[in-house]
């Protein structure tokens, strides 16, 4: 293990040259700690294959401006997001390959005993910009410590037709869940449905299912990991769900994550979940701009829970224990988090990625279209994965097993609720055992 | 040989018969132990640990098994193989023989058709199956469109969304890639009988069943048998095209053993588990095998009778 020495130029010169670098805000939290990399440091970030290309060019300058302003120098491997997980994963236990990992959802909880703490810098940086959303930050605490660095949630909102929802009769997109049925009713009767996945869409599947649950107050473990699916409000998810699917395209079955998106754009659909993307595809296609044009978003309703839960995807950054150069990882992590630099990243994803930190909540990618507006919520409605149990193996077992996705599943195309809550539970009960 | 042997073992390895034979059958034998048997050896002991991914387990007996026979979803997945196996094999089989009849006979642009059957073969596995994703889409499938425009249906079918319509969609898209590989091989097979022994025949009065039944088929029968084990395993295996088409779903209705340890181990980090899965199929391949190699290849069944 490599020894972790940490130079601390609270008021020193340096320190005081690199604040005034950082701008304003920066400039008040004298307390920042500066980090100076090791001589002839180099990194190797892991990370997930972007979606936005503007999301990568901005990321990429930054880091190129790193390189430049360090000299040290900065590889990026990229992986299909589905391949971060396992990699990541084999990395931490041998104890060789990237410094550094942008992981998705509870990875960092696969190993945390791999990873080198950055309480201190995620502290500094959560005070500079208004401090860490909740849901972001449960990703990354461990016992208090931070394992990794909230980096931002991929939104996940419903996008409609107004055209169509307006012709159904309603003027106003409903704010609750109740009336969200009742859209998604008149909607079908007008023969311009909805359509949420109930196949093994890994993101959008996990998405809708998870806001079934959590809407209704139900959860799948409580406080001390015990199974807790088997509850009244779980019942009353299931009977949701089986209301809703009624007005749906028939097929949603068999959707895996990208045919929500080809039913909408092919205007079969008029109302599904998704990123930001789909909006993005359509307004990118000179075909489809009447579809543009037509599109709304809103965040997904709020249930008898009474406020808005939402899975959404989140992605961290973390660094292994494994890396020769601590400092000069830490130091990368700090340039990157800096206010102007994750603006013009935010910026750069053009509302795909929503910042983990409330300071950056003013950025103008989040006005500039009205389309963007309820991605913006997506750190603040946030819930860990396994909610109300700790994050760990098990949560991110029972998510990748597909739990809930399947309960859902088979209850709304035709197994009792007991039967479905029974199954889900014996699963869950495996990883959590 | 005596004064090799004083010579030492070096110069017994490098002189005698038996030592060059040794030496030559080393890299084989190296290659086999590092890339068969060592991780054949290792998925095996997996099963029989709690490992995860990127953490070592410990030895936990048959805790990993017990608690699959308990699973509904294995045994679901169990059926969907048998089921997917047994189905696509038959047709596969039938279909492939079929054609392999028509291809032996003399046909024009012969030449031209017999490299045509190949084609499904040989476009790789996860293409065709993305094709054929779009041929079972919910909304946008080919022929449900066509079979609207006939008017003959009011709704798209639901392809892959209904269960036993997946489990049928899916044996199509498999029996459709599988068919080539049983047919050039039967092809190959009838190749090698003797035309003399059908022209006696025919000159006997048999009729062309009879010829077929009492003469093709026996002389067939071991290529028959290989081309089926192979055929058979393939099949027990399938991997790619599920995980393209459903990945297992809709709820776990076309889960095969292989997608499900595959989801189990790898996205699920279960490594035990699912390897545990992948274990529990060699009982199966091996009975397949065993019965290809010790029944389909008997004398008396390839005289055409019984036992």
């Amino acid at each position: 293990m490599v020894d972790i020495t940490r130079r601390h130029l609270m008021a020193g010169a340096a320190g005081l040259a690199a604040a005034s670098a950082l701008g304003g805000r920066a400039f008040a939290q004298a307390a920042a700690p500066t980090y100076t990399p090791e001589s002839g440091a180099e990194l190797r970030l892991l990370r997930w294959v972007p979606f936005v290309k503007g999301e990568e060019a901005a990321w990429n300058a930054n880091s190129q401006a790193f390189t430049e302003a360090t000299g040290v120098k900065v590889t990026i491997d990229q992986e299909s997001w589905e391949d971060v997980r396992p990699k990541a994963a084999v990395a931490a236990n041998v104890g060789s390959g990237p410094d550094m990992v942008m992981s998705w959802f509870d990875d960092p909880f696969q190993y945390p005993d791999k990873l080198i703490p950055v309480t201190e810098l995620a502290n500094a940086i959560g005070e500079a910009n208004g401090g860490w959303y909740d849901g972001p930050r449960g990703y990354a605490v461990k016992d208090g410590e931070f394992i990794a660095m909230p980096l931002c949630a991929i939104g996940n909102a419903i996008c409609y037709r107004d055209s169509h929802m307006k012709a159904a009769g309603f003027s106003e997109f409903p704010t609750d869940s109740a009336g969200f049925l009742e859209l998604c009713k008149a909607l079908h009767g007008k023969g311009t449905p909805a359509g949420f996945p109930h196949g093994k869409a890994v993101g959008d599947g996990n998405n809708y299912a998870h806001w079934l649950l959590w809407s209704n107050d139900g959860e799948m473990v409580d406080e001390q990991s015990k199974v807790a699916i088997d509850s009244e409000a779980t019942r009353k998810a299931i009977a949701y769900a089986q209301e809703l699917y009624k007005t749906f395209i028939p097929g949603t079955e068999s959707w895996l994550d990208i045919n929500n998106n080809r039913a909408f754009l092919a205007g079969q659909v008029s109302l599904t979940a998704n990123g930001v993307s789909l909006y993005y595809a359509a307004k990118n296609d000179p075909a489809m701009a009447e579809i543009a044009e037509d599109i709304r978003t809103h965040v997904l309703p709020i249930g008898p829970v009474g406020k808005s839960v939402e899975l959404h995807q989140t992605t961290s950054l973390s660094i292994f224990k494994h890396t020769k150069y601590p400092e000069a990882a830490m130091a990368y992590l700090q340039w990157m988090y800096e206010a102007d630099r994750m603006n013009a990243w935010i910026e750069g994803a053009s509302a795909y990625c929503c910042p983990a930190l409330k300071g950056f909540a003013d950025n103008p990618v989040w006005t500039s279209n009205p389309i963007h507006a309820p991605y913006a919520k997506a750190s603040e409605s946030l819930r860990p994965n396994g909610y109300a149990g700790p994050l760990g193996p098990a949560s991110a077992g029972v998510m990748a097993d597909y739990v809930l996705v399947d309960m859902f599943a088979e209850a709304v195309t035709g197994a009792s609720a007991d039967d479905a809550i029974r199954g889900a539970a014996r699963r869950a009960g495996r990883y959590y055992s | 040989m005596a004064r090799a042997r004083r010579g030492g073992p070096l110069v017994w390895l490098t002189e005698s018969r038996n030592g060059l034979g040794l030496i030559f059958m080393l890299p084989a034998a190296v290659f086999l132990i590092c890339f068969l048997t060592y991780p054949l050896g290792l998925g095996v002991w997996l099963a029989f640990t709690d490992t995860k991914i990127g953490r070592a387990g410990i030895f936990i007996g048959l805790e990993n098994f017990t608690w699959l026979s308990e699973d509904r979803v294995f045994w679901l997945s169990v059926f969907n193989t048998f089921f997917y196996t047994l189905i696509a094999s038959v047709l596969k089989f039938a279909l492939g023989l079929w054609l392999a009849l028509i291809l032996n006979e003399n046909l024009p642009f012969k030449n031209f058709f017999r490299a045509v059957i190949l084609l499904p073969w040989v476009v790789p596995t996860v293409l065709s199956a993305l094709a054929f994703w779009w041929i079972f889409d919910s909304q946008f499938s080919i022929i449900s469109w066509v079979l609207m425009k006939w008017g003959m249906i009011d709704a798209p079918i639901n392809f892959l969304g209904e269960p036993w319509n997946a489990r049928f969609s899916v044996i199509a898209a498999n029996v459709w890639r599988g068919i080539p590989f049983v047919a050039i091989s039967l092809l190959a097979g009838l190749q090698t009988i003797p035309q003399s022994l059908n022209e006696a025949a025919a000159l006997d009065g048999a009729t062309s069943w009879q010829r077929f039944r009492r003469i093709t088929l026996p002389l067939l029968t071991p290529i028959i048998a290989v081309v089926m084990t192979f055929s058979v395993l393939f099949t027990f295996t399938d991997f790619q095209l599920i995980y393209v088409l459903t990945r297992g779903g809709p709820v776990n209705a076309t889960h095969l053993m292989a997608t499900l340890s595959f989801q189990r181990a790898i996205p699920g980090g279960q490594l035990g588990e699912g390897a545990a899965i992948a274990v529990a199929m060699i009982p199966f391949l091996l009975a397949a095998i065993l019965f290809s190699f010790f029944g389909l290849q008997r004398r008396r069944w390839q005289q055409g009778g019984g036992d």
